[in-house]
């Protein structure tokens, strides 16, 4: 006859199933990363609308996850729907924008606490329309001045561990300190340029270099004028927003009153309809400025489409059917620039073409006779007028360059000494110069 | 009437410019705000007003032309009747045959239309680019100068390096292959006067925003010198 277990035999063997799971689990659970030196602080130079969790995380490998989680209202909400991976989760060494350049423990990881994501149920009006509808993440954005309890949650091997962060309040600044390098070689240019605008007032003779592509402005409306041909302007593609649009209404300008004096015709197709009222004022005024406000015709200031192909197409077409002698094509130009300038180039026009956009200057160098590259464009406009002032900004900007010029080979020599100085000690200027921001 | 026209668009000028430039440097909440004001809501209200000047500039334009009878006014016409197609088909809910009872939405005449006209004439277009693109090509890389050879060989480097054919084709007895001095090519002179360049046009900005911001260049108003 079986002899029944006692009492304690029955404690341990009811024990006995859950050591067993507790010696299968053992390694999992030693596995697992820690976490430690868990700081939430608010971030710096934003609008209180983020918190910075750093911690220290030992034990993990490639699969680890994080995420932070926001407490409201008694319960824990994420920040992301799904952990991340800890491998992209940025160092605070990473992150001088943040840390600065001599961050303390620059291996600690940085997360950004921004948001959390509640599931909101679907609306009487959402269960209406669609009876299947589901419960949708919303992510709700943390508020300024507003304090968030946060916590760490490390996944691993299936394992979730939580670490509580504590809280802290959002705060909004009013001045971007990683910004004031720029801040700072913004207010030296702007002296430098203002004190040669200034400076051109008392001595007009400045000395700027030729610009071949500027002077052949004068030839080509000549040329268009003799063949009794039109002269077509094109201003990019981009809004007036954009500086180069507004250099090359600029340009147009000057052009406007040369083609007025010549009594030639200009065309002006335009891309945008803000470019389009612009263009027209300015033509009108350069007619007016040339005493010949009759020769003005407003439809050949016209808005095309701001289809981008389309536009092509219809200036394409005017290329081919009017046959311009002069081409100016200034502005911001994409993939239509080689398009519109081998067209011109098969009618035989001159074309002057000037651009910032970096990929579509060797197009223009291909296909055109002039081109103003980059900084020419910009230059123009004080080039045609010739007006001391504007001179003299252009003398001031040179300065600028050269000290630009100047600081960089100096970054470069101090850079370069710094590499093969073990101390490192030199990075501070390198360091200073590079923009956060 | 003179302080309208001439002072007032530059103290409007300076003002905005200004408060946008100070805007880059104060990250509060308030800030981003009033720059989503001026760049979202003011913006669209200024292109919605423009584009309507725009079309009727487009209109006014043809129009001229086909009651001139200028040259290639038969365009003007064709362009006109399309317009006032796709604005008929866009604008009122008629059941067209054969398509949804719908203006603008996936179904619709409209819809037809720009899958089955717009799409295939806008990629004819860029299409056009691949054949522009080899006649440039040709006239570039004629060696008639040593600048021109120079372009004429760097190019071939960097087209040959760009396929898997250049990984193949190397210098014997060395590890550089096409890809490699196509890869250096475009890592170091190139990227050296990409950036000088970018350095010109960046300053250059500086300049022309502090000259419109102090009305010293007005030109873009119409205002002259």
């Amino acid at each position: 006859m079986k002899k029944p277990a006692s009492a304690p035999d029955r404690v341990v063997l009811a024990l006995l199933p859950l050591l067993l799971i507790g010696i299968l689990a053992a390694p999992a659970f030693a596995q697992q990363p820690v976490a430690s030196q868990l700081k939430l602080t608010d971030r710096p130079n934003d609008d209180g609308s983020a918190l910075l969790l750093t911690f220290d995380l030992t034990g993990w490998d490639e699969t680890t996850r994080v995420r932070t989680e926001v407490e409201v209202d008694g319960e824990w909400l994420p920040s992301l729907m799904f952990p991340q991976l800890i491998t992209p989760v940025p160092t605070k060494g990473g992150s001088p924008e943040y840390f600065g350049w001599h961050a303390a423990d620059p291996e600690q990881r940085v997360l950004v606490v921004d948001r959390y994501i509640f599931i909101q149920d679907p609306t009487a009006e959402e269960l209406a329309e669609n009876p299947d509808a589901v419960p949708q993440p919303q992510p709700v954005y943390l508020e300024a001045a507003n304090t968030y309890h946060v916590r760490l949650m490390v996944l691993h091997g299936g394992v979730e561990s939580y670490y509580d962060a504590g809280s802290m309040k959002t705060d909004e600044q009013w001045f971007n300190v990683a910004a004031t390098n720029n801040l700072v070689m913004c207010v030296i240019f702007a002296a430098i340029i203002m004190g040669f605008i200034m400076a051109a007032r008392r001595n007009p003779n400045l000395f700027i270099r030729r610009i071949n592509g500027l002077e052949a402005v004068d030839e080509a409306i000549g040329r268009a004028t003799e063949m009794g041909k039109p002269v077509l302007q094109v201003n990019g593609l981009d809004p007036l927003s954009t500086l180069s649009t507004i250099a090359a209404v600029n340009i147009l300008g000057r052009v406007a009153r040369r083609v007025a004096n010549y009594d030639s015709e200009l065309l002006v197709p335009c891309f945008d309809p803000v470019v389009m009222t612009v263009s027209q004022e300015v033509v009108k005024n350069a007619y007016l400025e040339a005493g010949r406000p009759d020769a003005y015709r407003e439809e050949n200031i016209y808005f095309v489409t701001d289809q981008q192909f389309s536009y092509v197409a219809s200036v394409c077409g005017i290329m081919m059917r009017e046959k311009p002698a002069a081409n100016f094509l200034l502005g911001y130009f994409y993939a239509e620039s080689l398009l519109l300038a081998e067209t011109g180039f098969t009618t035989g026009a001159i074309q002057i073409a000037g651009t910032d956009a970096l990929a579509q200057l060797p197009f223009f160098i291909t296909t055109c006779d002039y081109t103003l590259i980059g900084e020419e464009l910009y230059a123009a406009s004080a080039y045609l007028s010739r007006e001391p002032m504007l001179l003299g900004s252009l003398k001031g900007q040179d300065i600028g360059k050269g000290f630009v010029m100047l600081m960089i080979l100096l970054g470069t020599i101090l850079a370069t000494i710094g590499v093969y100085l073990t101390t490192g000690n030199w990075n501070w200027l390198v360091e200073m110069l590079t923009p956060l921001m | 009437m003179n302080f309208i026209r001439r002072q007032l668009p530059v103290v409007i000028a300076f003002c905005f410019g200004v408060a946008l430039w100070a805007q880059y440097y104060i990250p509060s909440r308030a800030s981003n705000e009033a720059l989503e004001t001026f760049t979202g809501s003011w913006a669209i209200i200024l292109a919605g007003c423009a584009l309507i000047l725009g079309i009727l500039s487009a209109i006014h334009h043809h129009w001229t032309k086909i009651r001139l009878k200028r040259a290639g006014f038969g365009y003007s016409i064709v362009t006109l009747t399309c317009f006032a197609i796709v604005v008929l088909v866009g604008w009122f809910p008629i059941q067209w045959p054969g398509f949804a009872a719908v203006t603008i939405a996936d179904g619709s005449f409209f819809d037809w239309i720009f899958l089955n006209v717009f799409v295939p004439l806008d990629a004819t277009m860029f299409s056009l680019l691949a054949f522009f693109i080899a006649s440039a090509a040709f006239r570039a890389f004629r060696a008639r100068s040593f600048e021109a050879t120079a372009l004429l060989i760097a190019g071939c480097i960097v087209m040959l390096g760009r396929v898997p054919l250049g990984e193949l084709i190397a210098i014997p007895g060395t590890n550089l292959s096409m890809t490699s001095i196509a890869g250096w090519l475009l890592n170091n002179p190139n990227t050296a006067a990409y950036r000088g360049i970018l350095l010109g046009v960046i300053l250059s900005q500086v300049a022309i925003s502090l000259r419109i911001l102090f009305g010293i260049e007005r030109t873009y108003m119409g205002g002259g010198d």
